[in-house]
C-alpha cells in the first residue's frame, strides 16, 4: 500500500532532498509537492487540477512560504472538520520559540526544525520515517 | 536541563516498564505518574497534592483508565489555552481504528499502540525518545 505524503515546500533544494531521503528509506512513500500555501490547500480540499488527488496520510508543512503563509494553512488544516485528522508535521528553518509554542498552539502534530547540514537533515527525513511511518498509527483513509 | 514527562497510566506494570526504558535511553527525563484521568488533570492543573507539580514538556496518555477515560483527559487538555500547547502522545493497547480516528479529532499530537511484547514495547519507549525528545522541537518551558 503507498503512504501518500505531502510536502508543502517552496525551496527546490529542499523538496529534491527530501525526496531523495524517503527513496532510499521508503519506497512505498508517494512524495506530492505543493510549493506554496494556496497550492497546498488546493491539493488538500481536491480542487481544480487537483480534484484527484489523494488524501494524504501525512503532511510536511513549512512555516514560510509564498502567497499563503504556513500558520495559515495550518490553522486552515486544523480548523476543517474534515482535514484536522491529518498528522501534520511543520518542518521549518525557524527556531523562534514563539513559532514553535504558535504552531503547537494551533495543533501542529509535531514541529521539526530543518538543519542546515546536509547530514543532519537527512537524519531529521529519516526520523520522519522511522517514527511517523513506521512506529506511529496514522488514521486510516476513508475510502470514497 | 531536565524533561519533564507525565505517563498517566494504570498499570503498574506498565508503568514499571517505561521507567526503566527511559531510565536506560536518557537519563535526563524525570517521569512522572497519573494513575487515573482525575490525578492526571489534579496534576496539569497544580490543585491538591499537584500543587508544586511542575509542567509537563510531554506527555504519554493511555485510553482507557479508571475514574476518567483518556479520551476525555485529552479533549479537556486540548480544550484548554494554557495546556493545549503540551505535546499529548496517545499510547495504549487499542489498535481500534475509530480510537486511532478519534483521538486525532480531539487534537492528540500522536498515537501509539502499545506492543505485548516486551523487546517491542521497550523499542517503542526508545522511539519516543529518539523521535519527541530529540529531534522534535518542543514548546520552551515558560519561567515562573
Amino acid at each position: 500500500m503507498n503512504i501518500e505524503v505531502l510536502l508543502v515546500e517552496d525551496s527546490p533544494g529542499d523538496v529534491r532532498l527530501t525526496q531523495e531521503v524517503f527513496r532510499d528509506a521508503n519506497p512505498s512513500v508517494r512524495l506530492h509537492i505543493a510549493s506554496d500555501g494556496v497550492e497546498a490547500m488546493a491539493f488538500l480540499r481536491q480542487e481544480g487540477r487537483y480534484a484527484n488527488a489523494p488524501r494524504p496520510h501525512l503532511t510536511l508543512l513549512d512555516l514560510n512560504l509564498p502567497k499563503m503563509d504556513g500558520r495559515e494553512v495550518l490553522a486552515c488544516i486544523k480548523k476543517d472538520e474534515r482535514l484536522k485528522t491529518i498528522p501534520t508535521i511543520v518542518l521549518t528553518t525557524s527556531n523562534a520559540d514563539a513559532d514553535i509554542a504558535k504552531s503547537y498552539n494551533l495543533h501542529a502534530n509535531c514541529y521539526l526544525s530543518k538543519p542546515v547540514e546536509l547530514e543532519e537533515f537527512e537524519g531529521v527525513v529519516k526520523g520522519i520515517n522511522d517514527f511517523w511511518l513506521n512506529k506511529a498509527k496514522l488514521p486510516i483513509k476513508k475510502q470514497h | 536541563m531536565h524533561i519533564e514527562v507525565l505517563l498517566v497510566e494504570d498499570s503498574p506494570g506498565d508503568v514499571r516498564l517505561t521507567q526503566e526504558a527511559f531510565r536506560d535511553a536518557n537519563p535526563s527525563i524525570r517521569l512522572h505518574v497519573a494513575s487515573d484521568g482525575v490525578e492526571a488533570l489534579t496534576f496539569l492543573k497544580r490543585e491538591g497534592v499537584h500543587a508544586k507539580a511542575p509542567r509537563p514538556d510531554f506527555i504519554l496518555l493511555d485510553l482507557n483508565l479508571p475514574r476518567m477515560a483518556g479520551r476525555e483527559v485529552l479533549s479537556r487538555i486540548k480544550l484548554d489555552d494554557e495546556l493545549r500547547t503540551i505535546p499529548t502522545i496517545v499510547l495504549t493497547t487499542s489498535d481500534s481504528e475509530a480510537d486511532i480516528l478519534r483521538s486525532y479529532e480531539l487534537q492528540a499530537n500522536c498515537y501509539l499502540t502499545k506492543p505485548v511484547q516486551l523487546d517491542e514495547f521497550e523499542s517503542v519507549v526508545k522511539s519516543i525518545n529518539d523521535f519527541w525528545l530529540t529531534k522534535a522541537r518542543l514548546p520552551q518551558q515558560l519561567r515562573s
